[in-house]
């Protein structure tokens, strides 16, 4: 692994949104309307729920942690979106950084647009809500780690499927997120779902870290070996996104689609 | 650097796109790549950098097979620019060579920033966004990037389509000052025919796949008995079957 090439590729993406106030804008705009939209929910929750009742900020808590996962991952798209609608795409395969570099520094870049959109939310939230994501304390750090491993994994098999599909693929770039989310238990415990469903939706990371995130809040208990499988499981898939990743390069490489990648 | 092209085939499912072909680019010379729309000029320079994987064949680099390289070791060598492909367009001409600098390991990087800018005078909008020049402007950043590196290697893909006669000029004049200034192996693909003549040392034709004939562009007009090189184009472009 070079580091300067990985710096010079997320420099890039910190000079776009630098050169750029709108797009910061953007980047902070949709995590603070979560913010509030779920801020208000769980306001209403609180008061009327007998579930939630001895724990204020447990859905904003679940949202603030779900948008985490879901900008890492839109993150990770954009960025690799971005070289094929400015027509650059030719002009980075073509440079000498290796393929785990170019992943390296769309992950390790996906970080700082990640936290540039959810700080200034997670901030507003505890004087408005009087919720805090710091009070999961230390587990938040795992719980984090988890979460951003498994949304750079669905980044990773989205831009595989670029690769794969071209830049039509671009709308499931989307929509990817919100097909897990009914098995990732953000806002529920996995009891609700049907039982073939639970079987499926334990295979996910998801699960593992927003019970786990409840059980901290509701019960003040902490159970590390639940919090290592999350993370374990966010491995695996990690290394499954890579290896999918390389798979897609190879194929564009055989089907010649990464010479004429544009809009 | 020399490169060797050897029974050379890219076949998309049933499209055959280049058929068997061979040549040979001798170090530190300009070769020209021409062809209607469609024959294989692409597909060729895209196998040469690695961007697309040949169904047969192989391509040496001083007699070693490209394949055997690392992915960075060979590109450190190479560079490529195209009108179709652009740079990041909400980013300084400045900050697009500094990143590409950076990619290419450039030692010295403002120095080499300033003395390539000041080459192809880009430095009166160095500060403005790419995509707010003009196809001139942005083609000499272009070609700024392509040399950054000072490539070995540089392939060319019509480097002065839809350039004005004044700005194609200029960067015909450039590739040439430059060339006869650093030693470079250049692989020129272009629907212009005296910028071909002016730039290559000998060509190679294409059509379907194919390669229909090569040689100095003086023997090629001689030989097909034609007063120039557009001429010499089109009674091979069009004279389908003769050649195969």
């Amino acid at each position: 692994m070079n580091f300067n090439k990985i710096y010079a590729l997320g420099l890039r993406h910190l000079y776009l949104i630098m050169n750029s106030f709108p797009r910061v804008l953007d980047l902070i705009y949709w995590p603070t309307v979560q913010i509030f939209l779920w801020g208000f929910i769980s306001k209403f929750f609180t008061i009327n729920s007998d579930y939630y009742s001895d724990t204020v900020g447990v859905i904003l808590t679940a949202a603030i942690l779900y948008d985490f996962l879901f900008r890492a991952s839109i993150s990770f798209n954009m960025m690799f979106l971005e070289e094929i609608w400015s027509r650059n795409f030719t002009n980075l395969f073509i440079a000498p950084i290796r393929i785990r570099e170019i992943i390296a520094s769309l992950t390790l870049t996906a970080i700082i647009r990640t936290l540039i959109g959810l700080v200034p939310a997670v901030l507003i939230a505890i004087p408005l809500f009087g919720v805090s994501v710091l009070k999961l304390g230390i587990p938040l750090i795992f719980l984090l780690i988890a979460l951003y491993l498994f949304g750079i994994t669905l980044g990773l098999l989205v831009t595989s499927g670029l690769l794969r599909y071209g830049p039509s693929f671009e709308n499931i770039a989307w929509a990817s997120l919100f097909f897990l989310a009914p098995l990732g238990c953000i806002y529920y415990p996995i009891e609700i779902l049907p039982n073939s469903l639970q079987i499926v939706a334990k295979s996910l990371p998801l699960v593992h870290i927003f019970e786990e995130m409840r059980s901290i809040l509701m019960n003040n208990s902490v159970s590390y070996i639940n919090i290592f499988k999350s993370i374990m499981i966010s491995v695996i898939y990690f290394i499954f996104g890579i290896l999918v990743f390389y798979f897609s390069y190879f194929g564009a490489k055989k089907r010649g689609t990464l010479i004429n990648m544009g809009e | 650097m020399f490169i060797e092209i050897k029974n050379l085939t890219k076949k998309y499912n049933k499209f055959l796109a280049v058929n068997n072909i061979n040549f040979f680019i001798q170090k530190n010379k300009t070769i020209g790549l021409l062809g209607p729309n469609g024959c294989g000029k692409t597909t060729t320079i895209g196998m040469i950098l690695g961007l697309v994987t040949p169904t047969s064949g192989e391509i040496t680099i001083e007699n070693k097979n490209i394949s055997t390289f690392k992915r960075d070791e060979i590109l450190n060598r190479f560079n490529f620019a195209s009108p179709y492909v652009e740079l990041p367009k909400k980013l300084t001409v400045r900050q697009n060579l500094e990143i590409y600098g950076r990619l290419y390991g450039i030692k010295n990087l403002n120095e080499r920033i300033d003395e390539i800018s000041e080459d192809l005078n880009i430095k009166n909008f160095f500060d403005r966004k790419t995509g707010e020049l003009s196809s001139g402007q942005k083609n000499r950043v272009s070609l700024a990037k392509s040399l950054i590196n000072k490539p070995e290697v540089l392939l060319l893909d019509e480097p002065t389509a839809s350039l004005d006669p004044d700005i194609g000029d200029f960067v015909r004049s450039y590739i040439q000052d430059y060339k006869s200034r650093n030693k470079v192996t250049i692989l020129l693909a272009s629907h212009n025919m005296s910028e071909v003549e002016r730039l290559c040392d000998s060509v190679i034709m294409m059509r379907e796949g194919k390669i229909i004939d090569e040689g100095t562009c003086s023997d090629l007009i001689k030989k097909h008995g034609r007063n120039n090189l557009e001429e010499t184009f089109l009674k091979l472009a069009r004279s389908k079957n003769e050649f195969q």
